[in-house]
């Protein structure tokens, strides 16, 4: 043995877990200040994760608000809330794209084609909406597949594919929709309710953010017992507690929104379930573990056994997915499908809504959090620029500007992760 | 000395590897014991790693045979190594820097509880594992990026002791190591023996060799060269056989005996 063991290091084998544990290395105390300590120990060496995008959020919400207080009215809110989750769905998508290390510029037009879809197939050719709709989905499912194919079976650059997608499919979309351009849907049907529908029982809002509370409260309870029993560090219960009041505050803030205007929408829940949805996958499951080890090294993941190529054409099918769920609601919002679906900001702003939300541009980091967080600050630079009456100039100025902000803080947290050896 | 059982674990009979015009691997021989640390020795391109890549069976051999406990063993794909009982951690660790180390540890074989990761259960391995070898690492929840290389390097090692393996191949494990970290990974070695593996290092360092190896193979343009029980021999004569500026019986013996065939 060259380096010497203390005896405090023998006692520890005996119970087995500390002896991993370096004493020279800066490990976490139990309880509140050790909270407190590891969250500016991590700030100061890059970790910044959703903070950024949080501050952000409130310096933008804070500023509005003293151009015009119609900003923070009930009514804007959740009408913010409700256009934010078509941008926010498809940068789900994207999200998973990041995180492979990879990108999908063709996100706008599989949402716009996918739109297309449904609207011929359900106007056009009388098809039941539902089936339609499904049929729609599975439309982008394919297009991002066949992008990953390429992609990860032939070997073509991702964005060279994926560009190619964004002029394909939005010429596939002109071409389906036909000479008039425009298909409107049903004004009552499923499209429609997908953004215009609110559960207006107060109970609806209250309910899911109570639920949402203690089910957060309850997993991280039960995780810290298991933890306890297998004898691994847990969360104090302090900290518990006050992650729990973390996420309970902005339910709860929310609710309270929704239920003084029309009540919780229909598209909020659906967002937020594909958020949590997408979240437990790459969090929980093996599927989501391949996903970021084939994003931080894939000759590491096809040495460990993982079949890199399937894993890469799964996402990229994601992606596709997210785009035409995305899709419709864009579709419902306008209630049509028309040759503009799709098209214009629309893709910068579901790459940027992941970025700003915190997933990094280089790759094997990111959460599905940061789509919801993101698209929300996109959402309220476009509605409050649409208060304030400026038009589009000023507002795609601004958006490129937080871009930019947000892929500099990406890139400097990187530089700082490395230089504290982090990354 | 740690007591050497007769049968080795794993033995190379006759291994021969061509790549188009060039002999890389003649005739050679290797045997692998339980509670043995075998250090596999040799001048650059003197066919190291293609004998490693035989053994993984990531490049098959094209001649010879290999026994694996006494007897006749097939080793074409990597997983037929791993099957065995071969792991190989190579010199680029292939490690996913943004996972943690559980993570890293469990790549690929992921521990699952109803379908979901069980974080708990495999944390709670890992931490043994990791505290039976005595690897000193800050936490198992930091992403391996932000450990040094000794601790990158130990963690390899560790992860290719999960499928319990009976041999543990080393591709110059500390070619990239300062001296602390070196120490380390010799220690985490040395630890490998003591849990009765055996374990073929490929080295390039003569006193890390002599510090923790029992034998020395030597490997000299594709031949063997002589195996040598370090505590008997000098880093003279090792170093003259990895030259080739040598002259001993075994050597004299090895040399003659192929020339004939050919």
């Amino acid at each position: 043995m060259t380096t010497g063991t203390p005896t405090e290091e023998t006692d520890g084998a005996a119970k087995g877990a500390s002896t991993a544990l370096d004493p020279r290395l800066l490990v976490r105390q139990e309880g509140f200040k050790g909270y407190a300590g590891d969250l500016g120990r991590r700030l100061r060496t890059g970790e910044l994760g959703s903070v950024p995008v949080v501050v952000g959020l409130l310096i933008i919400a804070a500023v509005f608000q003293l151009q015009d207080s119609a900003f923070l009215s009930a009514n804007n809110l959740s009408d913010l809330f409700i256009q934010s989750a078509g941008t926010g769905l498809i940068a789900v998508g994207i999200v998973f794209v990041l995180i492979l290390g990879e990108i999908d510029l063709s996100v706008g037009s599989v949402s716009g084609m996918s739109a297309a879809v449904l609207a011929v197939f359900n106007v056009n050719q009388g098809m039941n909406e539902v089936l339609a709709l499904i049929l729609a989905i599975l439309t982008g499912t394919a297009a991002g597949a066949l992008h990953g194919f390429f992609f990860a079976k032939i070997g073509v650059p991702a964005f060279v594919v994926t560009l190619a997608g964004l002029l394909g499919w939005n010429g596939l979309m002109l071409q389906i929709l036909g000479p008039t351009g425009t298909i409107n849907l049903d004004d009552d049907g499923v499209v429609a309710q997908l953004t215009n529908h609110y559960f207006s029982d107060k109970i609806a809002a209250t309910g899911l953010a109570t639920v949402c509370s203690l089910a957060f409260l309850g997993f991280s309870l039960l995780d810290a017992r298991r933890r306890k029993a297998a004898g691994v560090p847990s969360r104090p219960l302090s900290e518990i507690i006050l992650r729990t009041v973390v996420v309970a505050v902005p339910a709860f803030a929310a609710a309270a929104v929704f239920n003084s205007y029309k009540g919780l929408p229909l598209a909020v829940v659906i967002f937020l379930g594909v958020v949590l949805l997408s979240d437990f996958v790459l969090r929980r499951t093996t599927y989501g573990r391949k996903v970021f080890a084939v994003g931080g090294s894939s000759e590491a993941a096809g040495r460990a056994g993982i079949n890199v190529p399937m894993i890469r054409i799964t996402v990229y099918a994601i992606a596709g997915t997210m785009a035409a769920v995305g899709g419709m609601f864009f579709a419902s919002q306008i209630n049509a499908a028309n040759q503009s679906s799709g098209a214009g900001s629309l893709l910068m702003n579901c790459i940027a809504a992941a970025v700003i939300g915190g997933t990094s541009l280089f790759g094997g980091r990111g959460k599905t959090w940061s789509a919801l967080l993101g698209a929300l600050v996109i959402q309220s630079i476009n509605s409050g620029m649409a208060l304030l009456g400026t038009g589009s100039a000023v507002r795609d100025m601004i958006t490129g500007a937080v871009l930019l902000a947000a892929v500099v803080i990406d890139s400097v947290s990187r530089r700082t992760q490395k230089t504290a050896g982090r990354a | 000395m740690i007591h050497v059982s007769a049968t080795p674990v794993l033995a190379l009979r006759g291994i021969s590897k061509r790549f188009g015009a060039v002999q890389a691997l003649t005739d050679v021989e290797l045997e692998i014991h339980p509670h043995e640390v075998v250090a596999l020795v040799g001048d650059n391109g003197a066919g190291k790693s293609t004998l490693v890549k035989a053994i993984a069976g990531v490049g098959p051999a094209d001649e010879g045979t290999l026994e694996w406990e006494g007897s006749p063993a097939e080793i074409n794909r990597p997983h037929d190594a791993q099957d065995l009982g071969i792991a190989t951690v190579y010199q680029d660790l292939a490690l996913c820097d943004n996972l943690d180390v559980v993570g890293n540890l469990f790549l690929g074989n992921e521990l699952r509880a109803r379908g979901i990761l069980d974080e708990v259960e495999m944390e709670r391995r890992a931490r043994e594992l990791l505290a039976t070898l005595s690897i000193r690492i800050p936490s198992v929840r930091i992403p391996v990026a932000s450990l040094s290389g000794g601790q990158r390097q130990t963690v390899a090692i560790a992860r290719s002791l999960l499928g319990e393996p009976k041999v543990v191949i080393l591709d110059e494990p500390t070619a990239a190591l300062g001296v602390e970290q070196t120490a380390q990974v010799l220690d985490l070695v040395e630890r490998l023996r003591e849990r009765g593996l055996g374990v073929l290092l490929i080295s390039h360092n003569m006193a890390e060799v002599r510090e923790v190896c029992d034998r020395v193979a030597v490997l000299r343009l594709g031949r063997n060269n002589g195996t040598f029980q370090v505590s008997e021999t000098s880093q003279e004569q090792i170093v003259s056989a990895i030259t080739g500026a040598t002259d001993n019986v075994v050597t004299r013996r090895e040399a003659r005996t192929p020339e004939v065939d050919q």
